[in-house]
């Protein structure tokens, strides 16, 4: 006999499969605009970054510009100091400590930079705002987009892109004005008379501030900063991030005003989508940490006007840590940002130390090498040297050679030098001693300058006195 | 190139473009069940997400494809196909030397036409001498110009080849080549001592006044021709002065009777074709400006 089993046909529907085009173009992200309280936040760290940008190059120091990289002089003033090209490695450390300083407030508060500082956040929402005040709200925008177009739609596009360009020329401007100086810059570009590279600048920064701001927006922050990437190495469980609270809000779901959520079922999220529309890069926060998310805060601003309307309390979304919403307590003094803290101010402190106690003065000795050394008539040994001097000081300095290492050795030439302020001399002297005075064939010697009216104003440079074997 | 590595080159070339497009449009569709955003695979419980790269990259790939080709076929780049525009780099140095050569032509002219004099006074036109020296002379003649063994010294009163200006000029432009010829065969070793004692005598050294009278016997004979009869040398053959005590040399009783010995042929390059007529004409100055 068989056995006749009955199996249960289970009827499974086909998942659709469907072939994607792996190049997308983007949705278009139109934002809401949204009042609260880290948006007036942004507000005083953005405008006194926009300030000092386009209002430090018009500053005076001394005669000149206060602020200006000149290139052809390869001196860089930054008010009182001017920097030459030799002191690339402090701008080097400069850099370093930016990005370590970066690295600090990512561990304590995640991504503060990009939301409240970062020039594509700050010259977006100036870009954000003016398409606000000449295409309308959201709802308006996305209205006129899908509309024909008509004299109207052209009018308020040409608004747009006109104001776009405008602020992306004053950007495109002020920038070139920090290497070249900016009141010399407006008056050749009012009186077209600009030169070739100066033009070309200003046009190739304009550009990249209208399309930046205006065109790509998100699409930096999603994919070409590197910063996105690699933040979720620098978080750990108690890194402040902009977070939804799933506890609480869960299960999602709208419900009558004044009905009690727990009866029904539902969490704290009423589902308005009102994070989704307010995001400048379109994600949805509710989903977790994603490396999109910028930390603007606008989210947490909306959610917290629809938790003020609801009359529930504010923090659904928020800036919160992981080992919060697990429930424990976030721990603000850890080995990690400690050790972060402790390196970074003992960096600013060298950084401050060694930029205080330059000496603006460079030497720099070459000893002729195709005659090893020179013989006298009287049987003494030559060495000849180039000194290289330079004068970095903002005044004009006489300054006197000497040399050590040789006790019975003396210089022959010119010792005493005057130095402009900003000059190069080449000087070449000869050093002469008995060849039965010296010890050995090669013998260190020390080069100094010094400068007569300023004792402090030294330099050293070590060299060799050869003489036959 | 030979034409097998021009062709080597062609083909990886060819090959890495057709490849580079492939992979950008091979890429392109890819079936996805709804509801999937993975690339399926897992790696230590970590998976990969799969989304679309915006289309402007894609954009971007493709303009950089399309330029590269361009490039390679109005420029030299696929072996030794030269580009339908014949770009050649001699051809772009020569063209940037001759117009920064017309650029400078104005400044060049003004210098040409500054007396000697005038330019060894000027302190900016020094420093452009002591450039173009420290650039080109100071390898023989020591970075201070005071030379060394076989080179002379530029700073003193003493001129080899003349010290006046065109002198001067004539050296740099020309070069010299010194020519002393060797003296051992002729003279023998007895004849090398006294002239060497002879001619110490000429700058008030001690020697012994036998040797010193058969080295005047010599010295009329074979060395007044180029060094004149008393010795103090003739510029116009490069003859140095045998009585001033300086010596390019040594002037130690050996030395001075091996230059007798093996004779000398000291060159002095030609700066014709390395410098410039301004520059010539500027570091002319600057070493007349040493010792006047």
């Amino acid at each position: 006999m068989s056995d006749n089993k009955l199996i249960d046909v289970q009827e499974l529907a086909p998942a659709e499969v469907a072939e994607i085009d792996l190049y997308q173009r983007r949705e278009k992200i139109y934002t809401r605009k949204i009042e609260g309280f880290f948006q007036r936040i942004r507000l005083f760290t953005g405008w006194p970054l926009l300030l000092g940008y386009f209002l430090l190059p018009w500053l005076s120091w001394d005669g000149r510009q206060a602020v200006l990289f000149d290139l052809p002089e390869r001196k860089f003033h930054i008010l009182g100091l001017t920097f030459w090209p030799q002191d690339a490695p402090l701008l080097a450390f400069l850099l370093i400590i930016s990005a370590y300083a970066l690295f600090t407030v990512t561990v304590f508060a995640g991504r503060l930079w990009c939301g409240y500082s970062c020039p594509q956040t700050v010259w977006t929402s100036i870009f954000m705002w003016l398409e606000q005040k000449t295409e309308g709200s959201r709802n308006q925008r996305i209205k006129l987009d899908k509309a024909p177009w008509s004299l109207g739609k052209a009018a308020k596009k040409l608004a747009k892109h006109g104001s776009w360009l405008f602020v992306a020329f004053l950007t495109g401007m002020t920038f070139v004005g920090y290497f070249y100086p900016i009141r010399d810059l407006a008056y050749e570009l009012a009186t077209f008379s600009t030169g070739m590279w100066q033009i070309a600048w200003t046009v190739f920064f304009t550009l990249a501030t209208y399309i930046n701001a205006g065109w790509m927006r998100e699409q930096v922050c999603k994919y070409m900063c590197p910063y996105a990437r690699f933040q979720s190495v620098m978080f750990d469980r108690d890194t402040l991030i902009v977070s939804y609270d799933p506890q609480r809000g869960e299960q999602r779901g709208s419900r009558k005003r004044g009905a009690d959520p727990k009866q029904l079922g539902l969490g704290d999220c009423i589902d308005c989508e009102l994070c989704v529309q307010v995001c400048p890069t379109g994600i949805d926060i509710r989903e977790g940490l994603q490396y999109e998310c910028i930390g603007c805060a606008l989210c947490i601003d909306a959610c917290n006007s629809v938790m003020d309307k609801m009359n529930y309390p504010r923090g659904l979304i928020s800036y919160t840590s992981e080992h919060q919403l697990e429930g424990g307590t976030t721990h603000w003094l850890r080995p990690r940002l400690i050790a972060y803290v402790a390196v970074l101010l003992v960096m600013v402190g060298v950084f401050t130390y060694t930029i205080f106690s330059r000496i603006p003065l460079e030497m720099t000795v070459i000893r002729d090498r195709t005659n090893l050394f020179v013989q006298t008539d009287a049987g003494e040994i030559d060495n000849i040297y180039t000194i290289h001097l330079v004068n970095m000081d903002e005044s004009m300095h006489e300054f006197e050679i000497s040399m050590t290492g040789l006790p019975q050795g003396q210089i022959i030439g010119d010792t005493l030098y005057t130095l402009n302020s900003g000059e190069v001399r080449e000087l070449t002297l000869r050093v002469r001693a008995a060849p039965q005075t010296l010890e050995r064939p090669s013998t260190e010697i020390v080069f100094e300058a010094t400068s007569t009216d300023m004792p402090s104003l030294r330099a050293a440079s070590e060299s060799r006195f050869m003489k036959p074997l | 190139m030979t034409s097998f590595w021009s062709g080597w080159v062609i083909l990886l070339t060819t090959l890495t473009i057709v490849l580079i497009t492939w992979v950008l449009f091979a890429n392109r569709q890819r079936e996805r069940r709804s509801g999937e955003r993975t690339t399926g695979h897992e790696y230590d419980g970590i998976e990969e997400l799969d989304n679309p790269l915006p289309a402007w990259w894609f954009w971007m790939f493709a303009i950089t494809i399309i330029w590269g080709v361009a490039y390679l076929i109005v420029y030299p780049g696929l072996g030794n196909f030269p580009g339908l525009l014949g770009w050649t780099q001699i051809e772009q140095h020569d063209r940037e030397v001759a117009a920064a050569d017309e650029k400078f032509r104005a400044m060049r002219d003004r210098y040409l036409a500054l007396p000697v004099e005038e330019i060894a006074n000027d302190p900016a036109l020094r420093k452009m001498g002591q450039r173009i020296f420290g650039n080109n002379c100071a390898q023989c003649h020591g970075a201070d110009a005071k030379g060394s063994y076989g080179f002379p010294n530029l700073t003193d009163d003493d001129w080899i080849w003349g010290g006046s200006p065109d002198a001067i000029k004539a050296t740099l432009i020309n070069g010299r080549k010194a020519a002393m010829p060797p003296w051992e065969a002729i003279l023998g070793d007895k004849g090398i001592a006294e002239t060497t004692a002879y001619v110490l005598s000429l700058n008030g050294r001690d020697s012994d006044p036998a040797q010193v009278a058969a080295g005047e016997t010599h010295f009329s004979t074979y060395c007044v021709a180029c060094h004149g009869a008393d010795g103090t040398g003739n510029p116009a053959l490069g003859a140095p002065n045998l009585t001033n005590g300086i010596w390019l040399y040594g002037g130690s009783e050996t030395q001075i009777s091996h230059s007798l010995r093996v004779g000398r042929n000291g060159v002095m390059p030609a700066f014709e074709q390395t410098l410039s007529d301004d520059k010539i004409h500027i570091l002319t100055a600057w070493v007349y400006g040493l010792s006047n």
